[in-house]
Order: structure tokens, then C-alpha cells, then sequence
């Protein structure tokens, strides 16, 4: 047991000091790393930032339910707890006559001739539910309830998904679905490319060190010996570059951040990007570090294995 | 302690064998000479023996160790038991000769207090006392292959293989190596030792294998160079 203690410190100590004796080596391939790190956070900010944003546009989105004046408020009550208890519900919000009027004027604000002409007569307005669906490609179940003959006898006018609305928000959740695929595949992709990457850099660290391996080997070291030290390298890399493309990012938003602020891109909302990223630092940082270390072990793992095969033959 | 029966190594089935049916047996505490011409056969024989190669047939037994029945995860075990100096150094090039040196006694698991301690006096065995710190590339050749031979012995290894350890020195460099390999066989530890070196061979008088387009074609005690 004590042996094996003393075979594990020194292996750690080992791969500090050949890390620090092979730094030039080491700068090169931490930078690869660093690189290709930062690509993958910045495109898994990118990705959080695209679902937040379509989050929010699918929020903003509601179906009205426009209801006949000569409902009976109990049949109305019953129409909201019936839809309120439809799985696809995530929210229901009843507007009676007069609500409905004030949030229409409220709407119209600017459209003095609009208000003027509904002011001059009787509360044209019918009562409204407001209903906002947990998933809009399953839309179709609450069109369905509402189609019913039962359900249809107490609306004053079509439901508001129909024709354009009905349009518009098929377009968003067809938009909404591509986006968030090209957001996953970009991420994997990304994370691929860098895995190769740094495996390649890693490799060919050790590659220039191969005769340092056949060495150790003639002299009766042990895989596991001649391994640890290359291992505790490659996860030192991982780590650091980790560490510094966090800080880089980290950097960018403190550097842009007033400049973000004053930018408008429209639907995107670019500060949730900020926000994101410190609400979610540690838990980046440690998904860094894993990846980091993880690629770094298991490409130091496999170009050593070449060269500590025995001969067969 | 080594024991070769009829022992054949082909690389290319085209150009024939590299060693052909060599039989050799070398007693405990003995020290072996293999001379032969460049391309007789002397590196195919000692990479035999630390089982960088495997013998095309034939057997080899060493220090009680059947090498048709060692396994892979045993051959650093076996290693450990040989000591090696090969031709060109084969130093760690990351690391100073202190390390080099304790590199052998670290894999095998001993303590840092007693490497501390059994180094030094190795290195003082070899003339290298105060270069503790120099770098593998800060040495000069001669130099360089006593932290090999340092490497080789200080794990008292009861058989030691040195693949011509002059072949980089000048005599006066070349001599002070052999003198250090005579040392280490009076305490005991059996030599094979290849050279080129006519010199060395005729002042040592020891039993000299002469091998020839991969054949034992000489086997003699007390012998001088002679192809």
C-alpha cells in the first residue's frame, strides 16, 4: 500500500515538473486548447441565448377565446376550468366584457379614432380567455376542444388561431424548431472538432517524447508508470486551457458589456447572454474542466499506447 | 544465469537470418565478450535477450525466467532484473543525472530516502560525484554513458548487458567504462558485454564470443581479438 502511495505522488510529481520542463510544448498545445474551448463555451452561451430568445417569443404567444354575450358568466367559468385542465395549458387568463375593453383601448392607445368610435358605442368587445399553450406544436389538441359543437356554441367568433395569427405562429414554431436544432448540432459539432483537435495537439506532444517512452519501457517501467506522468500533463493542459478561456470570455463580456447593452438586435435578447454567463459561471467552469481534462486523459491515454506495445512477433 | 539453445532471429525472410541456431550458456558471475564485424548478429543477440525482439525459434532462459513463458505484463518485471547499457546512452533527455539515475529505483517503488541515498554512491562509483544537476545534453559522451552504466547498476542487477558502452568514447573514456563493468563483475553481477574494441578485448582476457554472419564461430576463455 505504501508502495503504491509512494508510485502515485511521484507519478503527480512527475508530470509537474516534465510540464513544467516541456513548457514550450506546453504553451503551444494549451493555446490549441484554449482556442477550441472557447469556440465550444461560446457556442453553448450562443445556444442557451437562441432557446432563451425563443422562449420569450413563444411566451408573448396566446390564443384568444372570444365568448357570445349571451353566455351566462357560469357557462364562461366553465369554459376557462375546462380548458385550464387541458394538459397543453399553461396558463388561462378570463376577461370579462369590461377587462376585455380596457386591455383593447389599453392596445389602441395611439389610435385616437379607433377609441373614439368604440367609445360611441355599447362595449362592442366580447368577454375573452386568454389561453398560453406549454408547447405550440401541440396546438392543435386545444383547437380541437374548441371546435367541439358544445364549446363552439359559446364563441362569438373564431378562436385567434386562425388565418394569419394562425400563420405567424406556425412560421414561429417551425423557426423555433430549426433553431434549436441548428443550436444542438452546432454545439456537438464544435465539441467534436475540438475533441480532434486536442487530441491531435496532444498527441503530437507525446509523439515528439516517443523515444522518452521506449526508454522507460527497456528500463522496466510499468504502463501505468510511464503513462501517469504524460496523464497528469495532458489533464495540467486541460485545466489551464479551461481556466483561460473562461477568462476570455469572461473578459469579452466585461469589455463589451456596455457596448451590448446599447445594441439592439431586434428579437435577440444579447444581455441574457451576459446573464447566462455569470448565473452559470461555476457551472461552466466545472463543464470546461471536465471537458478539458477528459479530452486531455483519454488523447494522452491513447497516443501513448502506441508506443508502449510490446513486440509480438 | 543465461542460457541460449539453438536461438534464430529472422527479420526479412528475404535476406535470410540475423541469427542463425546460436547456442550460448554463460555461467554465474562470468564475464562474457561478443565481438563480431558490424551486421554479425551482436545488438539482434542482446535485444533478444532484454525482449525488445522475440526469437523466431529457439529458446532463451535467463536467470531462471523461460522467455516462451513470459507474458507481457511480466516483461517489465524481467527488465528490472537486467541491467542494460546500451550504445547510444538512452538517457531521459527531461531529466538531470540525479534523475536518470534514480529513475531505475523509482519504478521498482523504493523510497525517496533511499534513493537519496544509494545514488550518490553510485554516482561516485562511476566518477560522476558534483554533476548531480547537469542535464543528459550538458555531458559529454563519456559522461553520458557512466549515467548509463550508473542506471544499469544501481539496482544491483544480477546480470548486466552492455551493447558496446565504448563505441562513442576515446580510449581514455573508453577504459575508465570497462574498468567500471570489471568492478561491477568482482561484486558479483554476470557481464555480456559487446565491443569493436581490440584493445579492450586483448587487456580483459576474458571468454570471447565471436560471432559471425549470425553464428557462433569462436567461443574461448582468456581470449584476444581474433575474426
Amino acid at each position: 500500500m505504501k508502495r503504491k502511495w509512494i508510485t502515485f505522488l511521484r507519478i503527480i510529481h512527475t508530470g509537474i515538473v516534465n510540464f513544467i520542463r516541456n513548457l514550450s510544448l506546453a504553451v503551444a498545445a494549451i493555446a490549441v486548447m484554449v482556442v477550441t474551448l472557447t469556440i465550444v463555451l461560446f457556442s453553448v452561451i450562443a445556444n442557451a441565448t437562441f432557446t432563451n430568445t425563443i422562449a420569450s417569443i413563444t411566451n408573448r404567444i396566446d390564443i384568444s377565446v372570444y365568448l357570445k354575450d349571451t353566455n351566462t358568466e357560469v357557462q364562461n367559468q366553465n369554459l376557462v376550468s375546462k380548458i385550464t385542465k387541458l394538459p397543453n395549458t399553461k396558463s388561462v387568463q378570463y376577461l370579462d366584457k369590461k377587462t376585455a375593453l380596457q386591455r383593447y383601448i389599453n392596445q389602441n392607445a395611439g389610435n385616437q379614432a379607433l377609441l373614439i368610435a368604440v367609445s360611441q358605442t355599447n362595449n362592442p368587445i366580447p368577454a375573452t380567455i386568454l389561453v398560453k399553450p406549454n408547447d405550440l406544436n401541440r396546438i392543435q389538441d386545444l383547437k380541437t376542444f374548441l371546435s367541439s359543437t358544445d364549446n363552439k356554441a359559446l364563441q362569438s367568433d373564431e378562436a385567434s388561431y386562425s388565418g394569419d395569427r394562425k400563420q405567424a405562429i406556425d412560421k414561429i414554431t417551425g423557426a423555433t424548431n430549426t433553431l434549436r436544432k441548428i443550436g444542438v448540432t452546432a454545439v456537438a459539432i464544435f465539441t467534436v472538432i475540438c475533441a480532434l483537435i486536442i487530441f491531435n495537439t496532444i498527441q503530437m506532444a507525446i509523439f515528439n517524447r516517443r523515444d522518452e517512452i521506449t526508454i522507460m519501457r527497456l528500463l522496466g517501467a510499468k504502463t501505468s508508470y510511464i503513462r501517469g506522468p504524460f496523464i497528469v500533463e495532458s489533464a495540467i493542459y486541460g485545466i489551464l486551457a479551461a481556466v483561460l478561456s473562461l477568462l476570455i470570455i469572461n473578459g469579452l463580456f466585461l469589455a463589451s458589456n456596455n457596448a451590448l447593452q446599447a445594441t439592439s438586435l431586434g428579437l435577440l435578447d444579447i444581455n441574457y447572454a451576459s446573464t447566462f454567463f455569470s448565473e452559470n459561471f461555476w457551472k461552466l467552469l466545472g463543464l470546461q474542466l471536465m471537458v478539458g481534462t477528459i479530452i486531455g486523459v483519454v488523447s494522452s491515454v491513447i497516443a501513448t499506447r502506441r508506443y508502449l506495445k510490446f513486440k509480438t512477433k | 544465469m543465461i542460457l541460449l539453445d539453438r536461438v534464430s532471429k529472422t527479420y526479412n525472410r528475404g535476406l535470410g537470418p540475423s541469427l542463425d541456431r546460436i547456442s550460448l550458456h554463460v555461467e554465474a558471475k562470468e564475464f562474457v565478450i561478443v565481438v563480431g564485424q558490424s551486421g554479425a548478429g551482436k545488438t539482434t543477440l542482446l535485444r533478444l535477450l532484454t525482449r525488445e525482439e522475440r526469437p523466431t525459434s529457439g529458446k532463451i532462459i535467463i536467470g531462471g525466467i523461460d522467455y516462451d513463458k513470459l507474458r507481457d505484463k511480466d516483461i517489465p518485471l524481467l527488465r528490472r532484473k537486467i541491467g542494460v547499457v546500451f550504445q547510444d546512452f538512452k538517457l531521459l533527455p527531461n531529466k538531470n543525472v540525479f534523475e536518470n539515475v534514480a529513475f531505475a529505483l523509482e519504478i521498482v517503488g523504493v523510497s525517496n530516502k533511499e534513493i537519496k541515498h544509494t545514488v550518490p554512491k553510485v554516482l561516485e562509483i562511476v566518477n560522476l560525484t558534483g554533476k548531480e544537476k547537469r542535464m543528459p545534453m550538458e555531458l559529454s559522451g563519456g559522461e553520458r554513458q557512466r549515467v548509463a552504466i550508473a542506471r544499469a547498476i544501481v539496482r544491483q542487477p544480477r546480470i548486466l548487458i552492455a551493447d558496446e558502452p565504448t563505441g562513442n568514447l576515446d580510449p581514455k573514456h573508453a577504459w575508465d567504462v570497462i574498468k567500471v563493468l570489471e568492478k561491477i563483475n568482482r561484486y558479483g553481477t554476470t557481464v555480456l558485454l559487446t565491443t569493436h574494441n581490440v584493445e579492450v578485448v586483448n587487456k580483459l582476457k576474458r571468454r570471447v564470443v565471436t560471432l559471425q554472419n549470425g553464428k557462433v564461430v569462436s567461443d574461448r576463455a582468456n581470449a584476444d581479438y581474433k575474426i
